[in-house]
């Protein structure tokens, strides 16, 4: 699948002494390494390209388009998934989408638009399919050694070094599914929610549906119309905000806010009314009231939730606290009996291929502590692409994350000592973060508000590049 | 006019996105594929499509670069938009170029160089050719108001801006085709004109283009000094084409100045730029 056209791919003819002896390396030199085609991958790509640097980008799949392309194995999109940030939210900033596409374009306009995107920039000439990352190591010099194979482990391993490392190898294709008792011996059919991909499944069924992202609201949704009978389980009250308020985008209207300058607590305090103008008081479903404040946890975009819900389609219930042979048991005593229970739980973060304390994670919990989500103390060379979960849409931040990089890997050789006060950044602002406070859940590891965040890597751009 | 900052938050255009609205586009493609970036033309105020669809879009292609034009909103063959502001016209030069199939080199003449200027800031072209550039500011407008004062000054409080057949062309062209021309020449929207005197410069340009500045001492409309500065914008010297009138693309001698645009081209100052 890998392209020949590369002149520059790992040659084993230009092998360096390995500090590890056994293996032979190749030496790329200067070029970055880039692992993942999905978007941020590309964006990567494209980005360091533009500011010079040879790449040299690795891809498990064999298409671009990584979590919206549905041919791929651990695609989480279904059928009808549709974006939930509206489009000048969602697009790169120097590559507009149709300006005659909807607001909430279809997924299969998503992955036609970063095929476009890999096209039009010429990058997937840097791109080696079918090849997976499987180990990343800090060597001397502020330098990377990558070992690949083949996806599928045959053929044998190979390894690279390079100059600097971009991980953009996404965070929501693991499915995190939650422990319950007696789940074993459940006997109707259990499935999490990265491998529901069509209504069909839902047909003529009585269905579980469990948590409230977005993905479980979507699926909630389609239960209401497919199957015989939807429960919806919750462990908390959410704000279930429409997609259009006052006749627009609603983050459209929340960004006018922002522009304005309105303070977080006034938002908040018109988000609420808004909703209880529009959707109302869900509390007479039997809904929780929400246990916090709207931006406390991930907003979820969804019409049609309240609606179904309205018309008895969906019975919102609590949350999960065992399994038998044959049914549920809810945490407020009540027995249901669902033939299909779908864990819309979400997914966890895995960078398997590397040791978790170059990420700053030390209590081997998984999650990783960055500076601007991106940046990790005393690897000056790495940065991770994509790793964030914002109120808005996820590339332009991927975007700007690798635009960021690119000027920190050219200053490094050009001026240093700019570097290196980057350097004390990253060490002085691990760990922060860019919303407003957030329920304690994993889901909640990378949220950030675009606003917020996308002004903090402003300042670190400017300052990188000595403007005031 | 640039200020260096990069901008990375932009709260109001997210918030207020530009209108949608059709566009013509005109194109003459290579018969052969070769790997030649595809070409661009933005055509200026009162212009559209037909401008460069007239010599340079064929020419262009027979040199095998697939080439393109459009009519920025309320010109040419596109929809009617008054209230069209510099903003919509650099929406549609994005919009374009980002519809073409490889990196596109972006050629705004007059007027449409200041758009292309716009847009290069919002879209990492290939390359920029500015051919004839009026890039705003008081300046022009003096310009314009010595030259063509009867034209100007009504432009000023809303009017279009009208421009005669000497300013436009040489002596060269014939005038059964001056008057053709002259012709189909309309409009750019009011604040839109207005934007071009008073509205913010540009910002940065992406992706670090090469960008060739090219016009004649001869021009009615941009002076030779303004041909000098706006290259010295881009740490460059212009070309210049003795003779010729403003419409460098519809005048007797058009074929020369997109020669050397071509040839320009030929010699990949993208990779010379590094
Ligand atoms: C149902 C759903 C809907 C969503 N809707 C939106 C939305 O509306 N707006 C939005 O902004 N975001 C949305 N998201 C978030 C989504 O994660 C991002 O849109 C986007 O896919 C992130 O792109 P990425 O490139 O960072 O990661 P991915 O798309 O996951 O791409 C990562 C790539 O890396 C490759 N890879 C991983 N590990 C390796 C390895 N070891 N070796 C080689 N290759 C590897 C993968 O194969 C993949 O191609 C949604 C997510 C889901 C689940
Ligand atoms: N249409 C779209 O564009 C679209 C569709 C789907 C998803 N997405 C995006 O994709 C990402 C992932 O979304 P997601 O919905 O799959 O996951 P998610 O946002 O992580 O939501 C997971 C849900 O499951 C619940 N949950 C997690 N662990 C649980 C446990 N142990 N017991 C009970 N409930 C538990 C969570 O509750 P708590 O809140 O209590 O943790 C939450 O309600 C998000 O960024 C989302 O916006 C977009």
């Amino acid at each position: 699948m890998s392209s020949s056209t590369d002149p520059g791919h790992p040659d084993p003819d230009s092998t360096v002494a390995s500090s590890r002896a056994e293996r032979p390396v190749s030496d790329r030199g200067d070029t970055v390494c880039v692992i993942g085609a999905g978007a941020s991958g590309l964006t990567a790509v494209k980005n360091l390209r533009e500011a010079g640097f040879g790449v040299d980008c690795y891809e498990r799949e064999t298409g671009v388009g990584g979590a919206w392309n549905w041919r791929h194995d651990r695609s989480p999109v279904y059928a009808s998934t549709h974006l939930i940030s509206s489009r000048p939210f969602t697009q790169f900033p120097d590559f507009p989408m149709p300006d005659d596409w909807p607001d909430y374009p279809h997924h299969s306009q998503l992955l036609s638009y970063f095929e476009r995107y890999a096209d039009h920039f010429d990058l997937r000439q840097h791109v080696w399919f079918g090849t997976e990352v499987v180990r990343v190591e800090p060597v001397e010099g502020d330098r990377w050694d990558v070992t690949t194979r083949s996806t599928g482990g045959y053929g044998p391993e190979r390894t690279s070094r390079y100059a600097a490392v971009v991980l953009a190898n996404g965070h929501n294709w693991s499915p995190k599914l939650p422990r319950y008792e007696g789940l074993e011996q459940f006997r109707g059919e259990v499935m999490h929610a990265s491998s529901y991909k069509d209504p069909a499944q839902l047909r003529g069924k009585r269905v579980l549906v469990v948590g409230a992202g977005n993905t479980g609201c979507d699926i909630a949704v389609e239960a209401a119309q497919q199957a015989s009978h939807c429960w919806h389980s919750t462990r908390r009250g959410y704000w279930y905000a429409p997609k259009y308020v006052l006749g627009r985008p609603a983050d459209q209207v929340n960004d006018t806010l922002l522009a304005l300058r309105v303070p977080l607590r006034v938002r908040q305090w018109l988000y609420h009314w808004t909703l209880r103008l529009t959707v109302g008081d869900l509390t007479r479903f039997g809904m929780p009231e929400p246990d916090h404040r709207v931006y406390e946890t991930h907003p979820i975009a969804n019409s049609q939730l309240v609606y179904y819900v309205g018309h008895g389609e969906v019975t919102p219930v609590p949350d999960v606290a065992r399994f038998d042979d044959r049914a549920v048991e809810l945490t407020d005593g009540r027995r249901i009996d669902p033939e299909l229970v779908v864990f819309a739980t979400g997914y966890l973060p895995r960078f398997e291929f590397l040791k978790g304390q170059v990420l700053g994670d030390e209590d081997g919990s998984g999650r990783p502590r960055l500076w601007l989500n991106a940046f990790t103390a005393g690897y000056p060379t790495l940065a991770v692409v994509g790793l964030v979960q914002p109120d808005s849409g996820i590339f332009p931040i991927s975007h700007w994350q690798s635009v960021l990089f690119a000027r920190l890997l050219t200053l490094r050789a050009t001026r240093p000592e700019r570097a290196a006060a980057f350097e004390r950044k990253v060490r002085a602002g691990l760990g922060e973060r860019y919303s407003a406070k957030v329920k304690d859940s994993t889901r909640h590891w990378f949220e950030v508000g675009h606003a917020d965040y996308l002004r903090a890597l402003q300042r670190a751009l400017h300052e990188l590049e000595g403007v005031k | 006019m640039t200020v260096e900052r990069v901008r990375v938050v932009r709260s109001w255009e997210w918030a207020r996105p530009e209108r949608p609205a059709r566009r013509e586009v005109l194109a003459a493609v290579p018969e052969r594929e070769e790997a030649k970036p595809p070409l661009l033309f933005v055509p200026g105020f009162g212009h559209g499509a037909w401008a460069f669809a007239e010599h340079w879009l064929g020419h262009a292609a027979g040199r095998g670069f697939p080439a393109y034009a459009l009519s920025l909103r309320g010109h040419g063959g596109s929809e009617p938009a008054p209230e069209a502001t510099l903003r919509s016209y650099t929406h549609d030069v994005t919009q374009v170029a980002a519809s073409l199939p490889r990196q596109a080199v972006l050629v705004g003449h007059g007027a449409g160089a200041r758009v292309v200027a716009h847009a290069l800031a919002r879209y990492p072209a290939r390359a920029a050719v500015l051919v004839a550039p009026v890039l705003g500011g008081w300046a022009t407008f003096g310009t314009a108001l010595r030259r063509n004062p009867v034209g100007t000054v009504p432009a000023v409080f809303g009017a279009g801006l009208r421009l005669h057949r000497r300013q436009l062309f040489s002596r060269e062209l014939p005038d059964a085709d001056a008057r053709r021309h002259l012709a189909r020449l309309g409009r750019a929207g009011r604040r839109a004109q207005w934007q071009l005197l008073t509205g913010r410069g540009p910002e940065p340009a992406v992706g670090r283009p090469p960008v060739l500045v090219l016009g004649s001492p001869d021009d009615r409309v941009v002076p030779a000094s303004a041909l000098i500065r706006a290259a010295q914008r881009y740490a460059s010297a212009p070309l210049l084409f003795p003779g010729m009138g403003h419409d460098l693309m519809l005048d007797a001698r058009w074929r020369e100045p997109i020669d050397a645009i071509l040839d320009w081209l030929d010699k990949d100052p993208a990779s010379a730029a590094g």
